[in-house]
């Protein structure tokens, strides 16, 4: 089957060379008349240059296709020969170039597991304690920052929402820490948009501040679904570092440990390039028999299925992205608090350096 | 020089002091008492004056004398008030014994005004307030741009479905969902060490079956119908508004919440039969 296959594709192969070579002496002829081409960014008509730049740009395109094409080939012919298949190149991309972390942590960093098991989160965590969570705003709040909270509230069972009124922040912390809340969200507003989420670990947890950017409502989403009042199940993706591992058991310890998995609900919090993605969906697994139509000649037309399990999304909002700004020992305090972490615009100067 | 010719010079020709603004004229001299510019209030043009100035929250009793007017340097004679309202009034009354009236009244007035500001000067530094900061917008715009980035390098959909799957093969889920996974892994494991053929055959009995059901489309169609209508009855919120397409896919076979619903519908549709009222169904159907 395979041979036929090459047969098949072998002549068009040969065409594509051929006309690739009839193009490249097509190329040359005008070259061989003109001894230096110049650099379109040299020809100062603007209509020739797009056009010998376009030429330039299409010629290396094609030469690109036709070095993947020879790669492709190469690897099959390997395969067929039973010889080794040569590997397969990888893209560059900012992830696998990230800057070593030293404290990226290791699956066997007992240390980690160890501070782990004394850190503030570890009672919520560990279900000593159901988490209760306290939701507030700044001291004006307008815009699309009610919905938001209320949306929010739909997503974080056991939440609370407090009017903030003219209340110190350190005011309410201590409210709350009377009334056994495990923590306390502010959402912040900037000219009637949301702009900052602040996250106090009670009772003397760390607080994070994060920068909200790119919200998006329920409503706004199109074919959104509604929640259910199910406790969802949660998905921490890439909270690779110390710093990362803090952070995501503080937005582990927002949620109840039990999730109720009937409900199909899953909350994600993403990590990537040090922004954290929060996606809200309803999900459904599917048995698809999924067909696949055999290239052979000789069966033509006959169908293979394969059964496969399929999980399908919907999303039910908000959407979100948080990025840390700073996270401070203790709760609120910005005059004598002690931070563990502040990003300061120096972090910044590489951009295949993260953090969480 | 006398006063009333320090004060002609002051108000007809020139005083770098006065301010004249819509409200009225106004002197910028520290040691002013009042604020304002006329005759009893000017420093400048009256030899017998005193005032109270504030250096960092402490208030001092300012005073000069027409003795003293030859001196710059020794021109005003300062003493230290003490915080306590009543013991600074008391002492000002000391001072000031046989000073003009009208003076002791205004520098009394403007004790008690500082008092009152020092008070809430105080107050509202304890209080926490916000602070304003300034948003860079070069770096804002960056950071969105990155942002973009992120997100299509996250394939978060994608991601998620993978999470959840992998979930669902660890056996998160326990005995909610009934996938037969054993056996589509021994499927798998079977097609890897070449046993396929067998297993493709009866996969070709299969494929038989479901051809025999395209065939029937258009009969298929009216079924849908049906199971549409059972479905927006119960199953409404269920996957319905997912996509259009999954109602066409084969129901699962294990899943009980599933089959329930499977039976609510044909038990709809029997009853539909035996009424044979089918205004009723048709508009159940719309």
């Amino acid at each position: 089957m395979a041979r036929e296959d090459r047969k098949r594709r072998q002549p068009d192969g040969d065409e594509a060379a051929d006309e690739g070579e009839r193009r490249g002496r097509r190329d040359k002829r005008p070259k061989e008349e003109k001894p230096a081409p110049p650099l379109p960014s040299e020809i100062r008509n603007k209509e020739k240059r797009s056009e010998v730049y376009a030429k330039l740009k299409r010629e290396k395109k094609a030469q690109k296709r036709r070095l993947g094409r020879e790669r492709g080939q190469a690897a099959q012919r390997a395969a067929e020969l039973g010889e080794e298949v040569p590997e397969k190149q990888v893209p560059r991309t900012i992830e696998n170039t990230r800057e070593p972390d030293e404290t990226v942590c290791r699956p066997d960093d007992q240390e980690l597991f160890a501070g782990n098991d004394a850190d503030e989160f570890n009672a919520v965590l560990k279900q000593v304690v159901t988490p209760k969570v306290l939701i507030t705003t700044c001291r004006f709040n307008s815009g699309r920052g009610p919905a938001f909270i209320k949306e929010l509230m739909q997503v974080i069972p056991n939440a609370q929402y407090v009017n903030r009124g003219t209340y110190d922040l350190k005011k309410i912390v201590e409210y709350a820490n009377n009334r056994e809340f495990t923590s306390v969200m502010v959402v912040h507003t900037n000219r009637r948009e949301p702009d900052a989420l602040l996250i106090i670990n009670l009772p003397e947890g760390p607080t994070a501040h994060f920068k909200l950017s790119k919200l998006v409502l329920r409503k706004d989403i199109k074919n959104h679904g509604n929640p259910t009042s199910h406790k969802p199940e949660l998905v921490l993706n890439n909270f690779t570092t110390r710093l990362g591992h803090r952070v995501g058991r503080m937005i582990q310890s927002l949620f109840p440990q039990d999730p109720n998995f009937r409900g199909r609900r899953v909350v994600t919090f993403h990590n990537q390039r040090d922004y954290i993605f929060f996606r809200h969906h309803r999900y459904i697994f599917e048995e698809k028999e999924k067909k696949i139509v055999s290239k052979d000649k000789k069966s033509k037309g006959e169908t293979k299925t394969e059964k496969q399990i399929n999980c399908r999304l919907q999303e039910c909002g908000p959407r979100f992205t948080l990025k840390l700004l700073t996270l401070q020992h203790g709760t609120f305090d910005t005059k004598s608090g002690e931070y563990e972490w502040v990003h300061k615009p120096d972090l910044d100067t590489s951009r295949r350096r993260f953090f969480l | 020089m006398s006063d009333d010719v320090i004060w002609h010079c002051i108000r007809h020709n020139h005083c770098s002091f006065m301010a004249k603004i819509e409200t009225g004229i106004f002197c910028r001299n520290p040691y002013n008492a009042t604020g304002i510019c006329n005759r009893s209030s000017c420093p400048l043009a009256n030899s017998r004056y005193a005032t109270i100035r504030d250096h960092d929250g402490v208030f001092y009793l300012y005073m000069k004398t027409a003795e003293r007017a030859h001196l710059p340097k020794k021109l005003w004679e300062r003493v230290k008030l003490p915080r306590n309202y009543e013991k600074a009034m008391e002492i000002i009354n000391k001072h000031l014994e046989f000073w003009p009236k009208l003076l002791v009244h205004k520098i009394k007035q403007r004790l008690t005004k500082m008092t009152q500001y020092r008070i809430r000067m105080r107050r509202l530094q304890l209080k926490v307030r916000e602070k304003i900061m300034t948003v860079p917008r070069k770096k804002t715009q960056r950071d969105l741009r990155r942002l973009e980035k992120a997100e299509k390098a996250a394939q978060l959909d994608k991601s998620i479905e993978s999470e959840l799957k992998e979930r669902l093969r660890k056996g998160v889920y326990g005995e909610i969902y009934n996938f037969p996974f054993k056996q589509f892994d021994t499927i798998l494991d079977m097609e890897k060490d070449e046993l396929a053929p067998e297993i493709e055959e009866e996969e070709e009995g299969e494929i038989e079956y479901v051809e025999g059901d395209d065939i029937e489309m258009g009969d298929m169609d009216d079924m849908e119908d049906f199971e549409g209508f059972g479905d927006e009855d119960d199953d409404g919120d269920e996957d319905d508004d997912l996509d259009e397409p999954a109602t066409k896919k084969p129901k699962l076979p294990g899943s009980d919440s599933r089959s329930k619903i499977g039976r609510k519908s044909t038990k709809v549709i029997t009853e539909v039969e035996e009424d044979e009222d089918r205004g009723s169904r048709q508009r159940t159907r719309m």
